[in-house]
């Protein structure tokens, strides 16, 4: 084997793992690296911000399950990943981030463009790596890949100093068994207990009042097709987190919707009221939970997941099963299987409740014919997309109403950045989403405070010619921020007001991007159909919506689920309509 | 059909009392799996109240032993935070389990007048103890033992004026003779 340059071996690596497409900017430290892409058979997507390249890295994550990989140099262009790395941590999202670090003789004497990334970053990844050594380099690399996407899947970092990727080393491609021989310690556990399994087959069967709560997991844990069949078997309504969303097809008789701070009434009281929990790979987030000891007061809970630290963290659990999600819910439907039951008899009242409630307070907004209503817009992109499109969005209220009114029924379908709420995340990962997805319509669902977050790499979107469609649901304010300032802080709307804005359409047209704007309802369809119609660049479509419009419901943070404000008509906490008691 | 709930409901947590924990933790010892264990207890806010750290006869393993004060819940939440580490090995708390622990403290304490200095060899010979250096007004004496021992002995030596404490922080390794029924596992 003729030796190969260490730049060479980061490439090499990053074909065997079946890398095409990678994201980022170059520099100083990484320009070795940058010259061995120049002639190889992939791509690197030249993003204009390192944080927009890694939440590209994360939406092509999300969209195809394949591990995002990010590129940056040392220092700056490092630093700049931390916010992407963070969000993707949150998430549980496989992404290698590969950075430039000053060279080995060089680190800790502040030289030039030196940042103690490794250090930085400790928190926000799943692990990461500093390469001291080139014999290490391919072995490092691989292990970075096996570590993301395997166990709970996460972003891993791997750092290496310039002097490396320029030295020569003669090196062989260390197979999986070489990366499982670097990691002893490293066991994710796939089974799950079939004790615990036999367990939990037993309260399902016995529940009066079951409720799935599905999250993310079941999405990363491929296990969408298990899921629906044991709600369809067992006649189980499910409710899903954000992050949970196209993990269970919304339209299905069984779907409850989000539940949680934004959760629908129903899906809400159903989990109130029930007597045992299914936490599907979710984690009790507090914006689920809302206050812990009076969430699901009388449930008991089979929580099953493949991280161990994520069982009774927040709450305690009755019947923990650490294992794969799809693996532990096959397990869990052959075992409920053996001994069958009249499920459909054992559920009736307890759909018709679920009914009751649904009708009672169904999702739903104050329609105006005078002024355009945001959740008017997301059932119109709903519409126009048939429900098919891969939806990313920004963090604040569209985000919400773009999680409440599009209905989702594909696994990978909506992208958001649940557990950090980056604002700016939702336009960069939609440019990654249909780079992996090119055949599926993908729209960035966009706050105008979220948009200009990152709206630098709309030049991105058109130099690739990426044809992804960024609705901005443009209310002039950092929006939910007012949301909370006019319901918790007296209307003090302290630096929330964007009424100095770019104008959009001239930004988008600038770009070279396609800019339309709507500012009446009957309007909204039109803008729609225009941009449905254009395929070879991005289009920007601003849509001035009805400026004080707040997400409803709402559970107060921290309150309980008896707290939820439901009508907008409920203006203060004092006047909150106690829904039960 | 189904009775919505009326009272305020609430559910039961379970309790738990805090108290001292020895966790015994094996890792790669790789650079910087010092720090990925110490930032996991900063970053959480978990007090630890020694930790200490060798080589052992396995070539790249590290032994590192923790005592932290906390509940179950938390200790149990330490744990699990220490597994999820890529680089650890094994966790396991051994405060339950038969165990031998020692710590050796230096300890510099006043010593000036004949009376003092006698009363203090003499507590030095009842905790076998040894005084390893001398000074006009100074003993430095070194002693070994678990904590309760130390404590004790510290507070003993306390009237006459302590000048410095050098500890290690805790050292255990589980008894040999009763070691059935361990479970020692990493994943649970
Ligand atoms: C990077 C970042 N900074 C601040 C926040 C706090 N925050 C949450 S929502 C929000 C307002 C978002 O405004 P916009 O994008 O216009 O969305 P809207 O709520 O108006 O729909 C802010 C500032 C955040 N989530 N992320
Ligand atoms: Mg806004």
């Amino acid at each position: 084997m003729p030796k190969k340059r260490g730049a060479d071996i980061v490439i090499d690596v990053l074909l065997e793992e079946g890398v095409d497409t990678v994201f980022g900017l170059p520099g100083g430290a990484i320009m070795e690296v940058y010259d061995a892409l120049f002639d190889a058979p992939l791509r690197n997507i030249l993003a204009r911000h390192e944080q927009a390249a890694a939440h590209m890295a994360d939406g092509y994550a999300r969209a195809t399950g394949k591990v995002g990989v990010v590129m940056a140099t040392s220092g700056p262009g490092a630093t700049n990943l931390v916010t992407g790395l963070a969000t993707a941590y949150m998430d549980s999202i496989p992404m290698v981030a590969i950075t430039g670090q000053v060279p080995t003789h060089y680190i800790g004497t502040d030289a030039f463009q030196e940042a103690d990334v490794v250090g930085i970053t400790r928190p926000i990844t799943k692990h990461n790596f500093l390469v001291t050594d080139i014999k290490d380099l391919a072995l490092i690399l691989r292990e970075a890949f096996y570590l993301a996407r395997t166990g709970r899947p996460g972003p891993v970092l791997v750092d290496i100093p310039k002097d490396i990727t320029q030295q020569e080393y003669d090196y062989k491609m260390p197979t999986l068994k070489d990366v499982e021989d670097a990691l002893p310690g490293y066991k994710p556990h796939y089974e799950g207990n079939p004790v615990q399994i036999k367990k939990a087959a037993e309260l399902i069967r016995r529940a009066k009042r079951p409720v799935l709560y599905v999250g993310g997991g079941v999405i990363l844990g491929e296990a969408s097709n298990e899921l629906r069949e044991l709600a369809e078997l067992t006649q189980i309504p499910v409710t899903t987190t954000n992050m949970g969303k196209g993990s269970f097809d919304e339209n299905h008789p069984l779907a409850l919707h989000m539940l949680g701070m934004h959760g629908t009434y129903y899906a809400n009281m159903a989990v109130y009221h029930s007597d045992l929990l299914i936490a599907v790979g979710a984690r009790f987030d507090d914006r689920v939970t809302g206050k812990i000891d009076e969430f699901a007061p009388e449930a008991k809970i089979i929580h099953i997941d493949i991280d161990p630290a994520s069982i009774s963290k927040n709450i305690t659990v009755d019947v923990p099963i650490v294992g794969d999600v799809k693996n532990v819910l096959q397990k869990l439907l052959k075992e409920l299987k053996k001994k069958p039951v009249e499920w459909e008899d054992a559920r009736k009242s307890w759909l018709k409740q679920i009914q009751k409630w649904k009708e009672k307070h169904p999702l739903t907004y104050q329609k105006s014919d005078k002024i355009i209503k945001p959740q008017y817009v997301i059932e119109e992109i709903y519409n126009i997309t048939k429900g098919d499109a891969i939806i990313s969005a920004g963090v604040g209220q569209h985000q919400m109403w773009a999680a409440m009114f599009y209905r989702y029924n594909f696994p990978r379908q909506f992208l958001n950045s649940g557990g950090l709420g980056t604002m700016g995340y939702g336009f960069p990962a939609s440019l990654g989403a249909k780079i992996g997805k090119p055949d599926k319509t993908v729209f960035a669902i966009e706050g105008d405070g979220s948009f200009v977050m990152n709206m630098q790499d709309l030049i991105t979107a058109v130099q690739y010619r990426l044809p992804v469609k960024v609705a901005i649901i443009n209310n002039e304010f950092l929006g939910m921020v007012r949301q909370w300032q006019q319901l918790f802080y007296d209307s003090r709307y302290s630096s929330v007001c964007l009424a100095v804005q770019p104008d959009f359409v001239k930004l988008a047209e600038a770009m070279g991007a396609v800019g339309l704007r709507a500012t009446k309802p009957k309007e909204v369809r039109e803008v729609l159909k225009k941009a449905m119609e254009i395929n070879d660049r991005p289009v920007v479509m601003d849509f001035v919506v009805d400026r004080e419009e707040n997400v409803l419901p709402m559970v107060p943070a921290g309150k309980s689920y008896r707290e939820m404000i439901v009508s907008p008509k409920q203006k203060s906490e004092a006047e909150t309509m106690y829904l039960v008691g | 059909m189904v009775e919505e709930i009326k009272a305020i409901k609430v559910r039961p947590q379970p309790k738990s009392e805090t108290r001292k924990h020895i966790i015994v933790v094996r890792v790669q010892h790789n650079f910087g799996v010092l720090t990925r264990i110490t930032s996991l207890f900063a970053g959480r806010g978990y007090n630890i109240e020694s930790l200490t750290v060798g080589k052992t006869h396995e070539p790249n393993v590290a032994r590192i032993t923790i005592v932290v004060e906390g509940n179950e819940r938390v200790v149990e939440q330490i744990i699990k935070q220490l597994r999820r580490l890529i680089e650890t090995l094994r966790v396991r708390d051994i405060t339950d389990i038969p165990h031998i622990e020692r710590e050796l403290v230096l300890i510099k304490v006043h010593a000036g007048e004949d009376k003092a200095r006698d009363e203090i060899m003499r507590l030095v010979n009842i905790f076998r103890a040894k005084v390893v250096d001398v000074s006009v007004d100074t003993y430095t004496i070194e002693i070994t033992g678990d904590t309760e021992k130390i404590e004790a002995f510290i507070k003993l030596l306390k009237p006459f004026g302590l000048k410095d404490i050098a500890r290690t922080g805790v050292l255990a390794l589980t008894r040999e003779s009763a070691k059935e029924g361990l479970q020692d596992n990493k994943v649970e």
